[in-house]
């Protein structure tokens, strides 16, 4: 009996692959225009049983409604497009038919239950699509609705397929069908098949399985089958808890690179150079407004403007920096207070630009194709692609701001001024200068790290004063003069704070990490790695 | 250095001045006020004498900035924080002072309490009935906070900017801490709504012009107590920490004593002008912790000139008083007037209005 049941289905499959494709697309289309759901329900079958190649674009057309019939010589036709244009295509062959008027045509109207039956039809044809990626995502479409014509049609589909990752999920997603199969010994099977996958689908049948009856007996009432249902959840659960904690230090490494990014111009201008530099928030801002005026610039460039916008960026920051400093800091040297309130100064003054010129409101940076999306490791865990470029972007930014300063003369040079700034001018280096260049430095990599920024929050006039607090925290924390000190530090204050979010929330997350810092300060005063010198007033 | 210790014929002259104008202002503008008829053209409104009773309250802030920065060097960028936690100790007080008059009628919870469905008062509001009690958390929680934060930090010789910036630290967490919802202080929306202060209508002129004199007083006190700190001999050594710190403490000094004890009589003077801003503008909120407005609390003293007193008492009047014509003419101008002034002080006059007026009298 069994057996029979499910060849029927492949039986009438074959039968309809037999029959001419085009013939059971003209019926298809002509039962479409009735008003009857269910004669419409069986159009959509034979449409996407016709083997024909447009049967796909039909019936995306039809759950989308863009799908019509000509009033005139009621032929079904495709509107190219829902909004303004009413561009037609003949539905059977998918040729050009002009436009036409809204009032010519009637829409093929369709109700919830012709929805799923038409996605999954959808998905049975995108089982044939070439790209795997379609064909994986077919297959998890089909989960929603099991039945036995779908695990016929995965079956068989299986057998033909060659990428490992589709074959795995049409396995699992057929054996969901077997879960209520009536011997215990093809429950047992499907429950092993099923054993590792990460599909939501799979835990909830898995835990319908061990569930109990209102009085108490067991709704499986297989033991073995029990006993393996529950292994395979543990085994979820155990991979869940997993790739959450994954995706807690992704997140967590995401915004501790951030943080560095933030950081590690300030670490060059507060620690090399011993200036407090307030407006280095400020000075990200810039960074981010590049990157918005560069897409304004041009805007049918997107995918490039990143690639234009990090080096006009380091640019433009640099060049304010330059500025700043050659203005207002160089007569501060040595008063460190003092030049604290300066450079608060200068960045309210920018602020203001900001907002004059841009206006207060926050501006909307878009984020090119090929950085949005998600990189998806498994089943269960995807890592948002863009954090992904800025933990990449942190890194080599500061591997050649390391580089910089350890390989190059202008880093020799600045290290010099930075230890002995005496002895390096009898040395002959010209240390107006190196200050301008390491203020210049420091302030091209904030704008560099405005640049990460506006691909994660906002671009607005305040988008420095935000990370400007977090910023010093982590410079402190890490010991000033020390790029090292600021990697570790801004790393473990990121994933310090992402591992605290889920028991006490962000905020209460942020103000324990401030906390804890004020208090570490108190215990080691000049950070996790300290200078060391003989002066005896630091 | 003209900012010694020891007060030469220009500073006392100018505390006589101060201090004789302070009481003059205080004395003057509630009478102005309340004796002369309102189509006078000597009258002043009420509005008046809150916008100046906000600049007098903003003057003692100024001046308990000075003290610590001034006199012992400490750059805090925290002292919002403790203005903002003696306005919130007597907000609460004002909140129970509103009793059923709320919106939701409940004589035991304020409005947004009950707005949280809250159904008890929690244990830290239980007290603030009282208005002595609450007047002692005025002067209590700044100061014990400054007292253990100081501790701390200056037990472990953190100094200079690092100082600076965990001060900012401080009260930007605060600013976190009191926009939760959860701690039980209003949230987003602070303390707000007052009715009657000891049983005066808080809106009635009268009101009004106590506070405004109460504010003129605290100011006078203020200032006569910090006169004598900083000419007594402990205001001695608070300046030798200023100027060298390792060499007041190998003479044998227990700088950290002096510290301790210089902040904390600092933030409880801010706390004091907290308590006395709150009932004359009629809200508390923790906007009050942002550290922009402890930054810019720092530039009044550095306007006025730091390490003066009365310096900071003239850069306040006169930084608000500016802050009142922009952002009232043209709002968009401010930040860059504001911008400019920490710029141009820092650069230009180093000692502020009063090294500017100093140096008028010396030629």
């Amino acid at each position: 009996m069994m057996r029979l049941r499910r060849i029927l289905p492949l039986l009438c499959m074959l039968l309809a692959m037999i029959a001419d494709a085009a013939a059971d697309l003209a019926e298809g289309l002509d039962k479409l225009k009735s008003s009857n759901f269910k004669h419409k329900a069986e159009a959509v079958t034979l449409v996407a049983d016709s083997g024909d190649a447009r049967g796909a674009q039909i019936l995306q057309a039809l759950l989308d409604g863009r799908l019509y019939i000509r009033r005139a010589d009621q032929l079904v036709v495709i509107v190219a497009d829902n909004a303004a244009t009413t561009e037609l295509l003949d539905a059977a062959t998918g040729a050009a038919l002009g436009t036409a008027a809204k009032s010519d045509l009637k829409k093929i109207a369709i109700n919830n239950q012709m929805r799923l039956g038409l996605r999954a039809s959808l998905a049975r044809l995108s089982l044939g699509d070439p790209d795997p990626d379609a064909r994986l995502a077919a297959v998890h479409a089909l989960i929603a609705a099991p039945s036995e014509q779908t695990q016929v049609m995965l079956r068989d589909a299986q057998k033909t397929e060659t990428d490992e990752r589709v074959k795995r999920a049409m396995a699992v997603v057929a054996a969901l069908a077997d879960f209520d199969d009536e011997s215990p010994a093809a429950r047992l099977a499907a429950v092993e098949t099923v054993r590792g996958s990460m599909l939501g689908e799979v835990r909830n049948r898995l835990a319908t399985l061990v569930e109990e009856n209102a009085d108490g007996s067991p709704v499986e009432p297989d033991a073995a089958v029990r006993a393996a249902a529950g292994a395979a959840i543990r085994d979820i659960d155990a991979a869940r808890a997993r790739y959450e904690f994954i995706e807690t230090l992704f997140f967590g490494l995401s915004l501790g690179f951030v943080l560095v990014l933030a950081a590690t111009g300030l670490a060059i201008t507060f620690g090399v150079m011993g200036v407090i530099n307030m407006a280095h928030g400020e000075l990200m801002m810039l960074g981010a407004y590049t990157v918005y005026v560069v897409q304004q610039l041009m805007p049918n460039h997107l995918e490039w403007s990143i690639a234009v916008a990090i080096p006009l960026a380091f640019i433009v920051a640099g060049l304010v920096g330059i500025l700043i400093e050659r203005g207002v800091v160089r007569f501060l040297y040595g008063r460190p207070l003092e030049t604290l309130l300066a450079t608060f100064g200068i960045s309210l003054f920018l602020q203001q630009t900001v907002r004059s010129i841009f206006s207060p409101l926050n501006r909307a940076v878009a984020t090119p194709e090929w950085m949005s999306g998600q990189v998806v490791i498994s089943d269960a865990l995807a890592l948002t692609a863009n954090r992904l470029y800025i933990i990449v972007f942190s890194v080599l930014v500061f591997a050649a701001l390391l580089a910089l300063l350890r390989f190059t003369p202008l880093g020799l040079q600045v290290r010099a001024v930075a230890q002995n700034r005496a002895m390096a001018r009898a040395m002959g280096v010209r240390a107006g200068w190196i200050d301008a260049m390491t203020f210049g430095l420091g302030s091209g990599v904030a704008g560099l790290a405005g640049v990460a920024l506006s691909q994660l929050t906002n671009v607005g006039p305040n988008l420095g004063q935000a990370y400007i607090i977090d910023s010093f925290m982590v410079v402190v924390f890490g010991g000033v003069g020390n790029l090292w000190g600021t990697l570790v530090a801004g790393l473990g204050l990121g994933i310090a704070n992402k591992f605290l979010e889920p028991y006490s929330g962000a905020v209460l997350a942020k103000i324990l990490v401030l906390v804890f810092i004020i208090l570490f300060i108190q215990k080691r005063p000049r950070g996790l790695f300290p200078q060391r010198g003989r002066s005896a007033e630091a | 250095m003209s900012a010694g210790p020891l007060s030469s014929r220009f500073d006392r002259r100018a505390d006589v001045l101060v201090g004789g104008l302070i009481v003059l202002v205080g004395v003057l503008v509630p009478l102005l006020n309340l004796l002369t008829p309102v189509d006078s053209p000597l009258h002043l409104s009420t509005y008046t004498v809150t916008l100046v009773g906000k600049y007098l309250c903003y003057a003692l802030l100024a001046l308990a900035v000075d003290l610590v920065w001034g006199y012992c060097g400490i750059l805090s960028l925290g002292h919002g924080a403790f203005f903002a936690l003696g306005g919130y100790a007597m907000g609460m007080y004002l909140m129970r002072q509103i009793g059923d008059r709320g919106v939701y009628g409940n004589a035991d919870l304020p409005d947004f309490m009950v707005f949280l469905n809250w159904d008890s008062l929690p244990w830290y509001w239980h007290g603030f009935e009282h208005f002595p009690f609450a007047m002692a958390m005025v002067l209590l929680v700044p100061g014990l906070l400054a007292f253990v934060f100081g501790w701390f930090a200056f037990r472990s010789r953190v100094t200079g900017v690092y100082l600076s910036i965990i001060t900012q630290a401080l009260t930007y967490a605060l600013l976190l801490a009191f926009f939760r919802n959860e701690m039980g202080f209003g949230g987003n929306n602070g303390l707000t709504d007052f009715k009657d202060l000891l049983g005066f209508d808080l809106k009635a002129d009268s009101t009004r012009c106590a506070l405004f004199a109460a504010s003129a007083l605290a100011l006078l006190g203020g200032y006569a107590l910090c006169r004598t700190i900083v000419n007594s001999k402990l205001g001695r050594v608070v300046v030798a920490i200023r100027d060298a710190e390792d060499r007041a403490r190998f003479i044998g000094y227990r700088v950290e004593h002096f510290k301790v004890w210089i902040f904390t009589l600092s933030a409880v003077l801010a706390g004091i002008a907290g308590a006395l801003y709150v009932p004359q503008v009629g809200i508390i909120n923790p906007g009050e912790f942002s550290p922009l407005n402890s930054i810019e609390l720092v530039i009044w003293v550095a306007v006025g000139g730091r390490g003066t007193l009365y310096g900071a008492i003239i850069g306040a009047l006169t930084v608000n008083f500016a802050k009142t014509l922009f952002t009232g003419a043209l709002p968009e101008l401010w930040l860059f007037v504001l911008g400019a002034m920490f710029v141009l002080v820092t650069l230009l006059l180093p000692r502020g209005i009063a090294g500017l007026l100093k140096r008028g009298e010396a030629a």
